[in-house]
């Protein structure tokens, strides 16, 4: 089986996608700053910022399966450039020049996100001077730069999940039940806005259909949901009673949420550590409009479908706290 | 002044390829003189189509060539996608749009002769469909009239050739604003222009005005409003009668659109051009003004008929087929020696009992009465009267004559009334004094005939010239005309309207003996029979099918009103063994105590007309102890297509949608399967468990939609032979034959799994604990998520134990379960809930927009 390479491989959803691929036979690589833990992985530690480390990492794989980002809502923008747009350059000509055939660029559906809701739409072009905010600016520009080096036996494909969740994630449902916990987690708006949400085997399962279809789908952008919208009061409270946590009763309008900032802001943010930032205008758009996708050509092209869903992810949720 | 022709400039909607300068030798000014049109003959060229026939299409005063862009447009794009092409010309007439101004003076006559000048240059061949708007439509029928040879079929839109009438308000103030109105200033242009529904997109109305800017180049505007014909000695008079007169005897195919809201070119133009040319296909597009092309689909109805026209007039003394039918009044006619009772009333504690011999000597009386003073055959009679003996009798007086029925009820509200009153147009109204006042104040069209005596002074307060005690006694001892045939036009019956504007459904005097023959014959009820009709349509019935009927004390808009002691008093007055209710009375009937023993006598519970919930017939049974209590399906179009009874519902048990029971004796139900996008094909099929459109074909179903001429072609199915009614509604068939209907076409929910029908989603909700719910779409076709609303909670979220237990009920995935404190419903049932409204605010709501009431 071919040997494909696997950047943040530390993180939550990076680890779930080498483990996926190992299990699947594939020979999986990782480069990242700490080891991925991922058992049969072979780790090279380093930065997609570093020649010699993205050097290393690239030799002799088929693939590459970039996760490696700055995932922060606040931040210097700087850092952002350098990591997601730098460090996917460096990283697609390294893995161009050591001759990788495939390469999957996880990106994130905010990089066509103009702050309108979204109803049923696929995925439209990245646009870096229409998204909002440093992440969704970069990733953007990340996005074309793969997608840009695209070429005949260098087959790019860009994924975009959305609102990756699943049991032991430390970022967002980890996040929400501390806040919810403590009292501090209101909602924006009624609670109705209609959003998509990842759960975590379906977006490994996407990704790893994305890298296997590559050589058919090369060039284009795929959104990966678990295709179950929910409002976002029941899925914040479906993360809540998973933990046997009372779900968020107070509500601040969207309208004040956007203009002054929340805690809420503090509970999607995923830098750990950090004290509470203010809120963006992103974030309470994300929380309080709809944001959910057309799927059908991910399906399609992909040959792919999500396979759990939010209400048996819900219920694998409980049972992973239930087992404690 | 005077100026060349030119190009318009780059204008929204308009294609440059299509304009073009014609050379045409002007017979008023002995030259040459240039024309603007557009013409797409080149874009057909282009697109590799060879032109079947050409729309030769004129504006009115004060618009231009621009008017008929869509239809350009769309005859390009039908071109290309394969349909017969039509090539599109529309003229700028001369002094107007991007034609030369000439300085002169340019009558009807003179501007027919220039349209013919035109089509020679232009080297027009037939087949030729006219098409005008405004004046544009005397001046196209004028050239229709010359050009026999050439034309193929006229179409008319908000125009009018009958210059005797009164001149229209409007008009008459840019007559009197003369120069001021229509050159100095751009008023008329203006208000011309401002009279769009909805309003015009500014770039739109900025195209419209772009050749007549300047004074100078609005003459032509002025000098077409001066040649309407205001008094007899004006001097296009005479030129107007004769093209009005000419209509009259056009033989070819003709099409009359027309935009009701029109404060010009009001309805009664319409009935005077339907008068003319008696065998035109009409739509009137609801809701749409004087800019027709611009308010509503122009180009779509003119291509569709023009690739398929409607009849040209048939020559006199064609022969239509008889019918071999048993009267509507034959069995009043039958027993007009009998004095057992035929219908009962109650009101309170008075009872009015009405025998045969006097019901049938009332009809004659009445019917004669109409007949003096002067109800022709195909009259059209508006009866707004309740339920009752003054109904039952003036109905069946009307159909004796041949005048046309036209019943739209009260729960339509009064706006829908109004539409549907001034869109069937009736010469006559029979109301009682709130709808004669309603009449009065809202400019209902035709003669005021009220059903009892009334005091002078109301009397002339409401206009009324006529009531039927007054015609009874001219009636009587006076002979009856003819009899009508049966093939001829015997009523138009109002829809509930919870999808749309209510549409007036056709029946002929032998489709209407078909609905009591089905009733016959499904239900056995004869002269043995008493009836109560609480439910109105039925009411009606009861003297052609033989029965002895009474009419319960109940407000008729409002069902809810029955109770059981009113029921059992109408059961008690006749001996009844058949009743007929609505679910929302019959709801009301067991909510309100009832004594089985009073109803022990009743053998058939019949509810008509809304869907009913099997545990309502359960609590039903504990009452009519001894009753088959059934439920019809069926819709004004078609009345009965099945029906099911209560044991049958639960044998048939849960499955995706009600189950109605296989096809009544008479009627026949095929399915049109849908496609992924959720639309019906052109192929049908009886095979069990295949979702679709229900069609149906029938003896007693529709003879078409009333001056809804693109709605009744878009109903029908089959062939001209063997009609088939496309019902609008979805359902399947099952293995036994039984017909299960799951909601309404256009609610069908399309995602990315495939189809999705309400019904069977709604009552899901309800076993999970809804005591109403609505299954809607939200988001584009195709990739729609199913959205459950929930009634009886404060909304917007459902409470979350019954949310999980509607997604447990429901086997397929439901993105949100909503709820609201009520979800809104139609007035005639309080039973078809508006899912298109709550698809509306399910959207708004998950869109993260403010919570408002649906």
């Amino acid at each position: 089986m071919s040997r494909v390479l696997v950047t943040g491989a530390s993180g939550w959803l990076g680890a779930a996608v080498a483990r996926d691929l190992v299990a699947a036979g594939y020979e999986v690589r990782t480069l990242q700053r700490r080891p991925s833990g991922v058992d049969g992985a072979e780790d090279v530690l380093g930065s997609v910022m570093e020649r010699s480390s993205v050097e290393r990492a690239v030799e002799g794989v088929e693939g590459v399966v970039h996760l490696a980002a700055k995932v922060s809502f606040a931040g210097d923008e700087a850092d952002f450039v350098a990591v997601n747009i730098e460090g996917t350059r460096a990283l697609v000509r390294a893995a161009k020049r050591a001759g990788a055939r495939r390469f999957v660029f996880v990106s994130s559906p905010s990089v066509a996100h103009t702050g309108a809701a979204i109803m049923g739409e696929d995925a439209p072009p990245a646009q870096p001077e229409r998204a909002h905010g440093a992440y969704a600016r970069t990733k953007a520009a990340a996005e074309l730069v793969a997608l840009g080096a695209d070429a005949p036996g260098f087959a790019v494909v860009a994924v975009r999940p959305h609102i990756v969740w699943g049991p032991g994630d430390p970022q967002l449902v980890a996040r929400i039940q501390e806040r919810a916990a403590a009292g501090r987690l209101p909602l924006v708006g009624s609670g109705a806005a209609l959003v998509d949400s990842t759960y975590l085997d379906d977006a490994v399962s996407g990704i790893r259909a994305a890298l296997d279809a590559a050589d058919r789908v090369h060039g284009n952008a795929y959104v990966l949901t678990s295709g179950e919208p929910r409002p976002i009061a029941e899925l914040i409270g479906g993360f809540c009673a998973a933990a046997g946590i009372a779900p968020p009763a107070r509500r601040v309008p969207a309208g004040a949420a956007k203009a002054a900032g929340s805690v809420v802001e503090a509970v999607w943010r995923v830098r750990p550590g950090q004290d509470e930032p203010p809120m963006t205008r992103f974030l309470a758009e994300q929380l309080s409009t709809a944001h959910w996708f057309d799927l059908r050509r991910t399906r399609r092209d992909l040959g792919w479908r999500p396979e759990v869903g939010v209400t048996e992810g819900l219920r694998r949720l409980a049972e992973h706290h239930a087992a404690g | 002044m005077t100026a060349a022709a030119t190009l318009p400039p780059a204008l929204p909607g308009l294609d440059p390829a299509w304009s073009r300068l014609v050379r045409v030798h002007d017979a008023v000014l002995g030259r040459e003189v240039v024309h603007h049109v557009l013409d797409t003959e080149g874009a057909l060229v282009a697109a590799g189509a060879e032109p079947v026939g050409t729309i030769l299409a004129v504006h009115g005063n004060p618009t231009w060539s621009y008017l008929w862009r869509a239809l350009a447009d769309e005859s390009i794009e039908r071109a290309r996608a394969g349909a017969p092409a039509w090539r599109v010309v529309a003229v700028d007439q001369l002094e107007m749009g991007w034609s030369e101004r000439t300085d002169a003076v340019r009558r009807v006559a003179d501007r027919v002769r220039d349209l013919g000048a035109l089509t020679e240059a232009l080297g027009l061949e037939g087949p030729v469909v006219a098409l005008g708007h405004d004046w544009g439509g005397v001046i196209v029928s004028g050239w229709a009239l010359e050009h026999p040879d050439l034309l193929a079929g006229l179409v008319l839109t908000n125009t009018a050739v009958d210059g005797h009438a009164a001149l229209p308000a409007a008009l008459k103030a840019a007559l009197a604003a003369s120069s001021v109105g229509t050159e100095h200033t751009t008023a008329f242009l203006d208000t011309t222009l401002a009279i769009a529904h909805p309003r015009l997109d500014p770039a739109v109305r900025r195209a419209f005005r772009s050749p007549y800017r300047g004074a100078a180049r609005r003459q032509g505007i002025r000098e077409f409003v001066a040649d309407i014909p205001s008094t007899d000695a004006h001097p296009s008079r005479e030129a107007v009668d004769r093209i009005a007169a000419g209509l009259a005897a056009l033989a070819a195919p003709a099409l009359l659109l027309w935009g009701p809201r029109d404060p010009v070119f009001q309805e009664r133009y319409l009935h005077d051009l339907m008068r003319r040319l008696p065998h035109a296909a009409v739509h009137r597009f609801e809701g749409a003004g004087h800019l027709l092309p611009e308010d509503a689909d122009v180009a779509g109805a003119v291509l569709d008929w023009v690739v398929a026209p409607t009849p040209a007039r048939s020559a006199p003394g064609a022969v239509v087929p008889a019918v071999e039918t048993r009267a509507m009044w034959a069995e009043l006619d039958a027993r007009a020696d009998d004095d057992a009772p035929a219908l009962v009333e109650l009101h309170g504690d008075d009872t009015r009992t009405i025998s045969w011999r006097l019901l049938a000597r009332r009809v004659h009386e009445l019917a004669a009465g109409l007949h003096a003073i002067g109800v022709q055959r195909g009259d059209r009679v508006s009866l707004l009267v309740p339920p009752g003996a003054d109904l039952t009798a003036a109905l069946y007086a009307c159909l004796r004559i041949g005048a046309v029925v036209v019943v739209a009820d009260a729960g339509l509200g009064v706006q829908g009334l109004t539409r549907a009153v001034k869109g069937a147009r009736p010469s006559w109204i029979i109301g009682i004094p709130t709808a004669l006042a309603a009449a009065r104040s809202l400019g209902w069209p035709g003669t005021r005939i009220a059903p009892t005596g009334l005091s002078r002074l109301a009397r002339a307060a409401l206009g009324v010239e006529h009531t039927l005690p007054e015609l009874a006694r001219l009636g009587s001892g006076r002979a009856l005309p003819p009899e009508p045939a049966p093939e001829t036009l015997a009523a138009v019956l109002f829809t509930s309207g919870s999808t749309g504007p209510a549409k007036g459904v056709r029946y002929t005097h032998a489709r209407l003996a078909g609905v009591r023959d089905a009733l016959v014959a499904q239900y056995g009820i004869d002269r043995g029979t008493g009836l109560v009709a609480g439910f109105a349509p039925f009411a009606l019935l009861g003297p052609t099918l033989g029965c002895r009927t009474a009419v319960p004390d109940m407000d008729v808009t409002r069902p809810a009103t029955l109770t059981a002691a009113g029921l059992a008093r109408a059961v008690a007055a006749i001996d009844a063994d058949a009743v007929f209710l609505s679910p929302a009375a019959l709801t009301n009937v067991l909510a309100t105590d009832p004594d089985p023993a009073e109803f022990d006598g009743v053998r058939l519970l019949l509810t008509v007309g809304a869907p009913v919930a099997a545990p309502l017939l359960d609590r039903a049974q504990e009452v009519l102890r001894n009753a088959s209590l059934r439920t019809p399906y069926g819709m004004t179009e078609t009345l009965l297509v099945a029906d099911v009874t209560r044991e049958a519902i639960h044998e048939a048990g849960e499955g995706d949608g009600v189950c109605v029971g296989p096809p009544t004796a008479r009627a026949q139900v095929r399915i049109a399967p849908l496609d992924d996008d959720g639309r019906p094909g052109a192929a049908t099929t009886t095979d069990a468990d295949v979702t679709g459109e229900i069609q149906v074909h029938a003896p007693h179903m529709l003879a078409g939609y009333d001056r809804l001429w693109r709605t009744d072609a878009a109903a029908k199915a089959g062939t001209p032979h063997e009609e088939w009614h496309r019902t609008g509604d979805v359902g399947h068939l099952d293995a036994q034959g039984r017909l299960w209907v799951e909601g309404r076409l256009p609610h069908v929910v399309t995602t990315a799994d495939g189809v999705v029908t309400p019904v069977g989603v709604e009552l899901a909700a309800q076993r999970a604990g809804a005591s109403r719910a609505a299954a809607v779409g939200v988001g584009p076709r195709g990739t729609q998520q199913l959205v459950v609303i929930v009634e009886g909670q404060a909304g917007p979220l459902a409470d979350p134990a019954l949310a999980a237990a509607v997604r447990l009920e429901v086997d397929r995935p439901v993105a949100a379960v909503l709820a609201v404190p009520e979800l809104p419903t139609d007035i005639r049932h309080n039973a078809k809930i508006d899912r298109a409204r709550m698809a509306r605010w399910a959207t708004g709501v998950l869109e993260g927009g403010p919570v408002t009431t649906p």
